[in-house]
């Protein structure tokens, strides 16, 4: 029985990813053909997006490459567009806590915006489950997503620079990130947390190495946190 | 780009190590233990507080474009938040969003 209900728990997370991958086409190409354009070779390309597997944070560190910044600069600046990964981390804690280690950290590496979102909106419209059973949605959402980033990636990198400019695909990036933080903006302090961020991420632009986004990212999240705390 | 293959290497490799244990941290290492009130309310805001300013420049000042104000790409943005933030329909706000761009950008060339 617990088979099946599992079973069942798997399908509605790769029914539920589907949608996704209409984001997620483009975007990982668009990652090949950057790369591809920044001149890292094919097996450079390929390590970069299976291990790094994030696709903001591969951007983010492309760009920094372009413009051949330090390292660690490089490496420091990914990671912080990924630190939001540590919250969605701490979200699924205790949904997929009680997993064995290994579990946990292939389910680490398949830590995404698309596979946390819909674990999150799944485990409210589905409260009674078992553990067993969410790991299995979990894995189900990403099972098609994770290897079509890395196979459109490839398919980028292979196209190199023969999609026309008119496609815009330059503007792929900012719309799916704007597309999945805009019902993010749930209440005052999410808007506030956004507002404060879009306006000193402007703002302190002249700032070297990205550190400007850090730094407003940061006030950003002191911002929400302090807005809820004064709502509650 | 004028890094050394060693060091690209360098960069993926501490790059995916990296973004793992960010991955990996709470729910590899706190386990079932409990995290305090105030770190969870800025944890939070973690992604409307990075991925608004991650994208602002991008809409202002966007590459493509030389980093000149264009219409065609602040209204697309402008479609995209407001399909996103009345629908919740993540989805529909990208499709929305990207016509706007060609749509736009058809009409103004």
């Amino acid at each position: 029985m617990l088979l099946t209900t599992s079973k069942t728990a798997l399908w509605r997370g790769v029914r539920g990813s589907l949608p996704f991958t209409v984001v997620l086409i483009p975007f990982a190409m668009l990652f090949g053909v950057a790369a591809t354009e920044a001149g890292l070779p094919l097996v450079q390309i390929m390590s970069f997006t299976s291990i790094v597997i994030a696709g903001a944070a591969q951007f983010t560190a492309l760009q920094f490459m372009i413009e051949n910044a330090p390292a660690v600069v490089v490496v420091a600046s990914a990671l912080a567009v990924n630190l939001r990964m540590a919250m969605y981390s701490a979200a699924l804690t205790p949904m997929l806590g009680d997993q064995p280690l290994w579990k946990r950290a292939l389910a680490s590496y398949l830590i995404f915006d698309h596979t946390y979102t819909l674990m999150s909106l799944d485990a409210e419209e589905n409260p009674h489950q078992t553990t067993a059973q969410r790991t299995a949605f979990f894995f189900g959402c990403s099972i098609i997503i994770a290897p079509l980033w890395v196979a459109c990636t490839w398919v980028g990198a292979a196209l190199g620079g023969q999609i026309p400019p008119e496609f815009s695909l330059d503007f792929a990036l900012p719309i799916a990130f704007l597309a999945m933080v805009a019902p993010a903006l749930r209440t005052v302090a999410h808007i506030a947390a956004a507002g404060t961020s879009v306006v000193l991420a402007l703002a302190l632009g002249f700032i070297p190495l990205n550190l400007g986004l850090m730094v407003a990212a940061v006030i950003s999240m002191m911002v929400g946190a302090e807005v809820e705390r004064r709502m509650a | 780009m004028t890094y050394s293959d060693t060091t690209i290497w360098w960069i993926i490799v501490a790059l995916g190590v990296g973004t793992f244990l960010i991955r990996f941290s709470f729910l590899g290492i706190i386990g079932s233990r409990q995290m305090p009130e105030w770190v969870l309310r800025h944890l939070r805001y973690t992604s409307v507080a990075i991925l608004p300013g991650l994208v602002a420049p991008l809409v202002v000042f966007p590459a493509a474009t030389g980093g000149e104000l264009d219409p065609a790409r602040l209204l697309a943005a402008a479609v995209t938040v407001g399909v996103g933030y009345w629908s919740k329909a993540v989805v529909r706000a990208m499709l929305c969003g990207a016509a706007t761009l060609a749509a736009t950008q058809y009409l103004l060339s």
